[in-house]
């Protein structure tokens, strides 16, 4: 999995909804690439055209509100966003990002210093963030312990797929 | 040591020390999905190379946000749902039986005090009305669940939300719920717990109680619970479909902070465009032109809801420009409207009736808004583009405001609508 990830800043403000990163009806399908079409369209219809892969998404608090839709971080990943940046999340989206595999940053700081277009790299295996367009830079604290040992395995569904081995072996 | 109530159950839930902050390993007592976030949850479950869900009558799947199925994708992914649920004995029921999940789930008795129950649905915190833990999550650590029968869960803090004097007969738990966002706002209670007790609960009816713990995920909660009283055991006993035992805060417990709500100086409130949290008293609202009215979802689509719009629909007409749809949340809600001649008032009133479903509140199907149109919701959220077209609006009250809004074809505050007479009658109440 590459652990470094550079790309231009989409800034958002606080409290970005699920409805407005994946509306619902577009909920028929959990095919990433599918979703991201229509990622972010209540912002902004042409979002998905703007948006490069690789780029970033960067917030303010609470990102993530709303409906618990997995689809959300999936149209994420669909579109082609290599990492989120924001104040905080949305409990259930920052489960699901894990879940699925979209890295996702805390870091206030870093979300109200990065302007819209700015240039940023991310360091995850560090844990740091670079603002390469302003020379800014910030360390971002590691995730607990359990949250990293489920990152490292590749995700939830991996930690299970282990989990359930291990059972089967000890019968 | 001390704990607050969802402390408390958590600790009941696992084998560490539960303290605030520790990431636990709990069982759970109830995993659901519904048409939705079912399929998803599926294919994990299957690449997680699991094979038997823990216990079949602990997991569950609800058909019930696009159905009946409002078009072939969503068909497909309701048939692959349901085909999964009978592979795997689990608790399912087709259309015509079930309703919104959280409606229905508690009236069949599976969400019961103490207990932990996770949905792969946002709104799965309306639970915490029986004084269980009742959360949401994602498709994915759904699966993990119906594989392991078990959960990680952070320990919250816990801010308790007192709700404190005699409570006028017009304000009803959703301008509780109301009067808390504009309080403390949709990050308020971002990572954390919800408590709800006070005086005012009391004499707070159960139906009210799911609608306030509904949206506590709106202000940004982890999970709202009511400690059980004599109302949610009588629930409860009446109900039960397995034994439980409930569990109780300490008196002495460590809340992060109280917030004391004066329940007697409330008015009827709104949530105007576009966060559940901008909220103005209806009357300070007057005049706005509605479009649609939509009385139902899993926030106000149960039996006193129907009610309080009955009285207000009876003997009036719906606006002739507005239109009004009503969605009773379950079968034995319809059922209950119908024998005490509810449907037959929606009718005359002018309104369209529809069989349970979750429908118009996500902008799935039956009642989906054009652009610059505006909807009255008694539903829970009424983000950008929420019904409908990115340009459409949502104005988010309760079933009174909601009735009143549609007879005007404006929004307005119940008590301009009903008589001193009407008025005496919601306090009496014919309900519970």
């Amino acid at each position: 999995m590459n652990k470094t990830f550079r790309g231009k800043a989409w800034v958002f403000g606080n409290d970005v909804d699920t409805d407005v990163i994946i509306p619902a009806r577009y909920l028929v399908t959990d095919d990433p690439v599918e979703l991201g079409k229509h990622c972010m369209e209540g912002h902004d219809p042409q979002f998905p055209e703007k948006f490069h892969q690789g780029d970033i998404i960067v917030a303010g608090e609470n990102f993530g509100c709303g409906s618990s839709r997995e689809h959300a971080p999936l149209a994420l990943l669909g579109i082609g966003c290599s990492c989120v940046i924001a104040s905080s999340y949305a409990r259930i989206f920052f489960r699901n990002a894990i879940n699925v595999g979209l890295p996702i940053l805390e870091c206030p700081e870093a979300a109200k210093a990065i302007n819209q277009g700015d240039e940023v790299e991310v360091n995850l295996a560090e844990g740091v963030i670079k603002n390469l367009s302003t020379g800014q830079s910030w360390n971002v604290p590691p995730l607990p312990e359990f949250l990293q040992d489920l990152m490292d395995k590749g995700g939830l569904v991996n930690w299970v797929r282990e989990r359930l081995k291990e059972e089967e072996g000890a019968k | 040591m001390s704990r607050t109530l969802a402390s408390a159950i958590i600790a009941k839930k696992t084998t560490q020390k539960a303290l605030e902050g520790e990431i636990c390993k709990v069982n759970v007592d109830l995993a659901f999905a519904n048409d939705i976030t079912g399929a998803p949850a599926i294919r994990a479950f299957r690449k997680m190379g699991a094979k038997q869900v823990f216990d079949p009558q602990r997991c569950a799947i609800l058909p019930d946000h696009f159905t009946p199925n409002k078009d072939i994708a969503a068909a497909e992914q309701a048939k692959e749902a349901k085909e999964f649920a009978l592979e795997q004995g689990m608790l399912y029921w087709e259309q015509g039986r079930v309703g919104v999940e959280h409606t229905f789930l508690p009236e069949q008795g599976l969400i019961l005090p103490g207990e932990i129950v996770i949905g792969a649905v946002g709104a799965s915190n309306s639970g915490g009305a029986m004084g269980a833990f009742a959360t949401g999550v994602g498709s994915t650590d759904l699966a993990a669940i119906w594989a392991l029968g078990q959960t990680w869960l952070k320990v919250p803090k816990t801010i308790r939300v007192l709700f404190q004097g005699k409570r006028p007969a017009w304000i009803s738990g959703k301008d509780l719920i109301l009067e808390v966002l504009r309080n403390l706002g949709v990050q308020g209670a971002l990572y954390k717990a919800l408590e709800f007790s006070g005086e005012a609960v009391e004499s707070l009816p159960m139906d009210d109680r799911f609608t306030i713990s509904n949206m506590a995920i709106e202000v940004g909660g982890k999970t709202g619970l009511f400690v059980p009283d004599e109302k949610t055991l009588k629930y409860a006993e009446k109900r039960a479909s397995r034994p439980f035992e409930p569990v109780y805060p300490d008196k002495d417990a460590p809340y992060e902070r109280t917030i004391e709500i004066d329940t007697s100086s409330l008015e009827p409130l709104v949530a105007l465009p576009h966060l559940p949290s901008n909220v103005k008293p209806a009357s300070q609202c007057e005049g706005i032109k509605v479009d649609q009215v939509f009385i139902g979802s899993c926030t106000n689509g149960r039996l006193r809801d129907m009610e309080q719009a009955a009285l207000v629909l009876k003997g009036r007409k719906v606006h002739p420009s507005t239109r009004c749809i009503i969605i009773p949340a379950s079968q034995e809600v319809f059922q209950a409207c119908l024998e005490r001649g509810y449907i037959s008032t929606f009718i005359e009133a002018g309104a369209a009736v529809c069989t349970p479903t979750c429908g118009p509140c996500l902008g799935g199907h039956m009642g989906i808004l054009a652009a610059g149109e505006r909807c009255v919701s008694t539903s829970n959220r009424n983000f950008v583009g929420r019904m409908g077209h990115p340009k459409s609006e949502v104005i988010l009250s309760g079933p009174l405001v909601a009735a009143a809004s549609a007879v005007t074809g404006k929004v307005t505050d119940p008590r301009e609508v009903l008589s001193q007479e009407e008025l005496k009658a919601l306090e009496v109440g014919s309900y519970e």
